[in-house]
């Protein structure tokens, strides 16, 4: 055992214990990382921004870019400086102008960025070949695909009564979504133990120097 | 009282118990299962890498915090490992405020390992917010998107980003990712516009949601979980904390299979008689 003489690695791991608390029953201590955890966030979220995104892309150029002044970087200022007029009752409404841009520009951005990345790219990935020579594997893999897609969309087809061969598809579609939904809750437990793992592993080794990695 | 009558009543405290041993243990212990065997998909990462040519450069993007460091700091240090082996190199991005710190550490550590200097072979041009509008600014241009790099060095002074203005000089994107902005948010503003190749690792959670874009072949290779990270772990030949990890892992999992299969027979009177049992 080789307990580590570093202060910031004590202060991590009893903020560690503290929230492991909440596991025996809901505590002070466990409130009380919780409440550091938030304001320590929000403080280096906003130092962090301040340095990384609003010195070097906004106020350098504008004020100290020299003969390389970009003055269009004042839009940017003054819809930045509009968003605190929601402080002031009176006021907010010119938040609106700045709020309208975002709402206008990531929409777009987002559609744009799903039309091409998720539904073009996606129905192509779905045309395959249903008979690969020499390869019964693949073929197999490729109805699977092409059967398990066409009935999990007849299951969200929903302007016509699930009977008849509608209905057996439709069913068939559950089984290939059940199936997806377990192999979703199987990553997530591979993910929950994993940050376990995680947490342990420093424990042991970063703190209390138990583990040698 | 039955055996599945006390399970019904089972505090569950003594669950998050056993979880705790099962992970402790074979830790303390160095039990070992079973070996760890890389997948296609891990292949397909590993491979994606080994392709590029020697001075190609990448785009590491190290979109995680410290909340998910158990599974993406292990397959973000085995992936900047691997390029500077290969010396490929890297320009580090991050659009998650919690990740500069660690992308430095890994590019420090990988670089004092393979000799390669900060500036010149790889820079960390740290962190920005806008999610996709960074992505697809980048696509413009990377130095008028990310103007210095973490420390403050203006990019026009950094050897390594000499020559590059946009994706069009990117062989590679390796997106190493906790959710969004992430994977899928490169994958739809880069991968499908600029057409650059990309590999991902990303959280055991997300996983599920990739394999759309692997199968069609959006995605050259994935790394889902510490499984994942172990399995890459073992391509590039040098076992670390994801491969550690994997024999508690699989204990855990082993437990947990053993609790859904009890807890439903221990239901199953109860379900049968309409929850009168």
């Amino acid at each position: 055992m080789h307990l580590s003489g570093d202060l910031g690695i004590w202060i991590a791991a009893l903020l560690t214990l503290g929230i492991f608390s909440f596991l025996y029953k809901d505590n002070p201590a466990y409130k009380l990382c919780e409440h550091l955890f938030v304001g320590v966030s929000a403080g280096y979220y906003v130092v962090l921004n301040y340095f990384s995104v609003v010195k070097p892309n906004l106020l350098d150029p504008l004020f100290h870019g020299g003969a390389h002044t970009d003055f269009l970087l004042v839009v940017p200022l003054v819809l930045g400086i509009l968003l605190f007029s929601r402080f002031f009752p009176k006021g907010d409404w010119l938040s609106r102008w700045s709020i309208a841009l975002i709402l206008g520009v990531y929409p777009a951005l987002r559609i744009t960025g799903f039309g091409q990345g998720d539904f073009v790219e996606q129905i192509h990935g779905t045309m395959v070949p249903l008979w690969v020579a020499g390869n019964p594997g693949a073929t197999i893999g490729n109805w699977i695909l092409v059967v398990g897609l066409l009935a999990t969309l007849i299951f969200f087809f929903f302007s016509k009564e699930h009977k008849g061969a509608l209905g057996g598809t439709a069913r068939l579609g559950v089984y290939f979504l059940m199936v997806s939904f377990g192999a979703s809750y199987g990553y997530t437990v591979m993910a929950r133990i994993s940050l376990l793992i995680g947490r342990v592993m420093f424990l042991l080794h970063d703190w209390l120097g138990v583990l040698h990695l | 009282m039955s055996f599945f009558a006390s399970l019904r009543r089972l505090d569950r405290r003594w669950i998050f118990l056993a979880i705790g041993l099962l992970v402790v243990v074979p830790l303390l212990t160095g039990f070992h299962i079973a070996p760890v065997l890389p997948s296609a998909r891990a292949r397909g990462f590993y491979d994606a890498i080994e392709k590029l040519p020697a001075g190609s450069t990448v785009v590491l993007a190290g979109d995680y915090d410290p909340g998910t460091i158990a599974e993406n700091y292990p397959m973000h240090l085995a992936a900047t490992r691997h390029l500077m082996a290969r010396k490929i190199k890297i320009i580090a991005v991050e659009l998650y405020p919690g990740g500069p710190p660690l992308a430095d550490r890994v590019l420090h550590l990988a670089g004092a390992e393979f000799d390669r200097k900060e500036g010149v072979d790889y820079v960390n041009l740290g962190y920005k917010s806008g999610n996709e509008a960074v992505m697809s600014q980048m696509g413009s241009s990377i130095p008028v998107t990310f103007p210095t790099d973490r420390s403050g060095t203006p990019v026009s002074r950094i050897p390594v980003m000499k020559g590059v203005e946009n994706f069009s000089q990117i062989k590679l994107l390796v997106s190493i990712s906790a959710g969004y902005p992430g994977t899928k948010e490169w994958v739809q503003q880069v991968v499908s516009r600029y057409h650059v190749p990309m590999v991902a690792g990303v959280t055991a959670v997300s996983a599920p949601e990739y394999y759309p874009y692997l199968q069609a072949g959006q995605l050259q290779g994935l790394l889902g979980g510490m499984a994942g990270a172990a399995e890459y772990e073992t391509l590039v030949k040098a076992p670390g904390l994801a491969t550690r990890g994997m024999d508690a892992q699989s204990l855990a999992h082993v437990f947990i299979a053993l609790m859904i299969l009890l807890g439903n027979l221990a239901t199953l009177p109860q379900r049968s008689s309409g929850g009168k049992a």
